[in-house]
């Protein structure tokens, strides 16, 4: 849907939780699984460390993607982080909602250590989502544009 | 301005094949901090430290950025390079362009092109580094071991060799797990319990030792080297102090009903038992379910004639609070149920068996006495048929079974083949199976001896349906190789089912915060590197409960968890995690929002007096102990005022990477 740049890649950050999606990541590498360039992969020590700011600074930065994977519910290394992160996404992402950030672009996804492959499928899935979505321009700051 | 190097690694042509390193390293001369840039075959050898350690030294480098494999790997060993350099090590971010870039891209430009950002992210994350000094943590010099099958007896025996105490936690009323109800074992096909009896009775006996029968871990707090668990030993209504196991109560229990789960629940027990003559502790236990004088207060049969006066209806389950420095899972496994796999008729037919039912019927000490004869009608099976790969090996689509293969079927298959042949030449014994997989010392050699010396008849194929038809089961396959489908009137079916967790091993995994995989078995801190400790701290895997093993593979696990455990309470102290919350006094106003989500209660207030530009007033601030805090960040985001940061992870070093990967 990019209409207006041919070349447009989309730039999508992910948040990955130290001890379970970070290492999930990690798997799906020593795996040689593949998906997209486009994600860069933030190291986070929980789900739970994920400020809501750091989100809403990433659309103000021109991400037009932001997917946060912690530990499955239950097994959090610090026993209920992702239980906070949850809520506290959940308020965020309908706020982005209300600012016309759509649904799609942000997700929460659990991956533990030992799934590789759903952390490749995972992110090629929301490359995909976000190409079909386009280019985010809602809340991206013009002035941090490198022209 | 600080000075940055920024070294970036080929790891041969693990990275240098996507990721022209060259090109990085060129790239990151013209970031803002960055000094030096260079690249090197492998930086983790010693000549790749010493080029760091020497541009450390030659450029006054406040901190490094190294572009290599995951910080999981060589974060470590990177920071103990800057450190020998003189460099705090917390001053070293590392860009993973391995497993999150080399590896999985295929196209040279783009993982270049990525790898560039990866490493202006450490970059910019560096900026704002401060170097932390790790505090140290006492450690407490016991080991808690939960499970007391073969793995557990043996990682207790081990560490307390060593001189440490170990309690072991078992659930059952006895130590001993699967192994006690092993008839014989591959390959040497030695009796089970006489190799199996020597070692629990030594582990009964050693004073470093501690077995904590019928009892389960119900709660663990703290982290590595200061665990505390509580543990809830049940009533038995039997005093262990007292009781002598001479089993007198026996044929008085009026009780009779109770399903003898050590055979299998192929025989019934009464409601006071000792589930088998070699238990460990050899102390009775009165089943609740089933005794008369707890359900209706009548009966009291078994105080009257015990003489130890060992019996007491009204003990009540125990609490016990203890200390430890180091936690053992060595939960086990169970056969899966093979009922819903409806082909085999598991559930209708008596004459259809799993292995592990097959192993009481041919014990001694077992239901028949160790006559092999068919549950149903007790006549000795003349033709057998043993159906490999029950449960093991499905597709995960199908959710008919386990994906994984249950690794020890194939040889205790042989092995009850091959026995039940010896014993019984008259009958006939014929094997379906998918693959015969036997890796393993003197394993191949063990399977042939079945085919070649005990003429077990192997048929590579599956099997579509068991069916009762008159006195027989009448099993329908597919012979693969003849290409034929064929039918076997069978007496005796026998499943070698798959195995799985201890169901108890999720909630285990939860409470240690262990991960574990999606079969639920525990997984380890590397596959390859660290195969017995868990990713969490403290945390050893031994046993089943990490995957399956036959006897020789659980005893060596096993020993290796115990030298990981005895490693670490060798220890006196433990240096801490220094990337811990610390709260700005200034912007604090003591809201107490963040205390509520700490998981480890390591905030507190204090009356402080605090000074500052404009402010020098006695206030309510959040403090957190360094000791107690695991760096989990919870509190940095709850945290109203902005007061709340964590070291490492601090919220200018994450918007910095954000701002780096998005621009
Ligand atoms: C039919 C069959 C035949 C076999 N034949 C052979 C053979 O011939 N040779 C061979 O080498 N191997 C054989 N094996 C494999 C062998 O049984 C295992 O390798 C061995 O028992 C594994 O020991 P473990 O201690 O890891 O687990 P287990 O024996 O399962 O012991 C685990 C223990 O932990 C306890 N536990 C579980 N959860 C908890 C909890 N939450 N709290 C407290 N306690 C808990 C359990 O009650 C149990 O006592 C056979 C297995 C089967 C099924
Ligand atoms: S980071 Fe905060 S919430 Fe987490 S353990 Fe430390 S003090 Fe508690
Ligand atoms: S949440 Fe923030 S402001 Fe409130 S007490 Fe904790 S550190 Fe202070
Ligand atoms: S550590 Fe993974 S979500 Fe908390």
């Amino acid at each position: 849907m990019s209409v207006n740049n041919p070349n447009w890649k989309p730039k999508i950050v992910a948040f990955c939780c130290n001890w379970c999606s970070y290492a999930g990541a990690d798997l799906a590498g020593s795996g040689r699984m593949n998906y997209p360039a486009d994600v860069k992969i933030i190291r986070v020590p929980c789900s739970c460390r994920v400020n809501p700011l750091f989100i809403l600074r990433a659309f103000e930065r021109g991400a037009d993607g932001v997917i946060i994977c912690g530990c499955h519910p239950g097994d959090c290394h610090y026993t209920s982080g992702n239980y906070y992160a949850r809520r506290r996404l959940t308020m965020l992402f309908s706020l982005l909602d209300y600012l016309g950030i759509e649904r799609d672009r942000t997700r929460v996804e659990w991956v533990s250590a030992a799934e590789g492959a759903k952390f490749a499928k995972t992110m090629n899935e929301f490359v995909e989502t976000i190409y079909s979505l386009g280019e985010n321009r809602k809340l991206s700051d013009i002035r941090c544009k490198k022209s | 301005m600080q000075k940055i190097g920024v070294f970036v690694c080929w790891c041969g042509s693990n990275i240098a094949g996507t990721v022209d390193v060259e090109a990085v390293a060129e790239a990151m001369k013209t970031v803002p901090g960055v000094v030096f840039s260079t690249h090197y075959q492998y930086m983790c050898s010693a000549a790749g430290q010493k080029l760091i350690a020497d541009a450390i030294h030659e450029h006054h480098l406040d901190g490094i950025v190294v572009a290599s494999c995951s910080p999981r790997m060589h974060e470590n060993t990177f920071r103990k390079t800057a450190e020998a350099a003189g460099l705090n090590p917390y001053m070293v971010e590392i860009a993973n362009i391995r497993e999150q870039c080399s590896w999985i891209h295929k196209d040279k430009e783009e993982g270049t092109a990525k790898a560039i950002v990866l490493a202006k992210a450490a970059v910019a994350k560096l900026l704002h580094n401060k170097p932390l000094t790790a505090g140290t943590s006492a450690v407490t010099k016991r080991c808690l071991v939960i499970g007391g099958g073969i793995a557990g007896i043996q990682t207790a025996l081990d560490v307390a060799d060593a001189g440490y105490e170990v309690d072991i936690v078992e659930q059952r009323p006895t130590i001993g797990g699967r192994m006690a109800q092993l008839d014989k074992t591959f390959p040497t096909l030695d009796c089970s319990a006489c190799i199996l009896t020597p070692k629990m009775v030594e582990a009964a006996q050693n004073e470093k030792i501690n077995i904590i029968s019928y009892a389960k871990v119900e709660k663990v707090d703290g982290f590595v080297g200061n665990f505390r668990a509580t543990i809830r030993k049940k009533a038995r209504c039997v005093d262990e102090t007292k009781c002598t196991g001479c089993s007198l109560y026996m044929n008085k229990c009026p009780s009779k009903k109770g399903k003898d789960e050590f055979n299998m629940e192929m025989n019934n027990r009464p409601a006071i038992y000792i589930p088998f003559a070699q238990a460990i502790p050899n102390v009775a236990v009165i089943d609740p379910e089933q005794c008369v004088k707890l359900k209706t207060g009548k009966c009291g049969l078994c105080q009257k004639v015990c003489t130890a006066g060992a019996i007491d209806y009204t003990q009540q389950d125990e609490l016990m609070e203890r200390e430890y420095g180091a936690i053992v899972v060595a939960t086990g496994f169970k056969p899966i149920d093979p009922s819903p796999l409806n082909e085999y008729g598991y559930a209708e037919n008596a004459d259809v068996i799993t292995s592990l039912e097959l192993e009481r019927l041919m014990n001694a000490a077992g239901p028949t006495k160790g006559t092999l004869l068919r549950p149903s009608d007790l006549k000795h099976p003349h033709e057998i048929v043993f159906i490999q790969c029950v449960g093991s090996r499905c597709d995960e689509n199908t959710k008919r079974g386990k994906p994984y293969c249950s690794k020890i079927c194939c040889m205790y298959t042989a092995k009850h083949a091959m026995l039940i042949r010896d014993k019984y030449p008259d009958t006939k014994v014929h094997v379906f199976y998918i693959d015969v997989r036997t890796p393993g010392k003197n394993f191949d050699e063990f399977y042939r001896r079945a085919v070649e010396q005990y003429g077990v008849d192997y048929i590579k194929g599956m099997v579509g349906k068991v069916a009762r038809e008159g006195d027989k089961l009448m099993v329908r396959g597919s012979d693969l190789i003849s290409n034929q489908q064929v039918e076997i009137a069978a007496d005796l079916v026998v499943l070698a089912t798959a195995i799985e967790p201890d169901p108890s091993a999720r909630s285990i995994g939860t409470m240690l915060t262990a991960s574990m995989d999606t079969n639920d078995f525990f997984t380890e801190a590397h596959a390859k590197l660290r195969p017995v400790e868990s990713p969490t701290a403290g945390i050893f895997l031994s046993g089943v409960a990490q995957g399956p093993k036959d006897v020789p593979e659980t005893v060596a696990q096993a020993s290796a968890a115990a030298a990981k455990v005895i490693g670490l309470l060798a220890k006196d102290h433990l240096v801490t995690n220094p990337c811990v919350a610390g709260s700005d006094e200034l912007l604090c106003n003591g809201c107490s929002q963040c205390e509520k989500v700490c998981p480890y209660g390591a905030i507190t207030y204090v009356d402080k007096e605090v000074r500052g530009p404009g402010v020098r007033e006695v206030r309510r601030v959040a403090q957190v102990n360094p000791a107690v805090c695991q760096g989990c960040g919870a509190c940095t985001v709850t945290c109203p005022s902005g007061a709340m940061d964590l070291k490492g992870f601090t919220n200018q070093q994450i918007m910095a990477e954000v701002d780096a990967i998005c621009l």
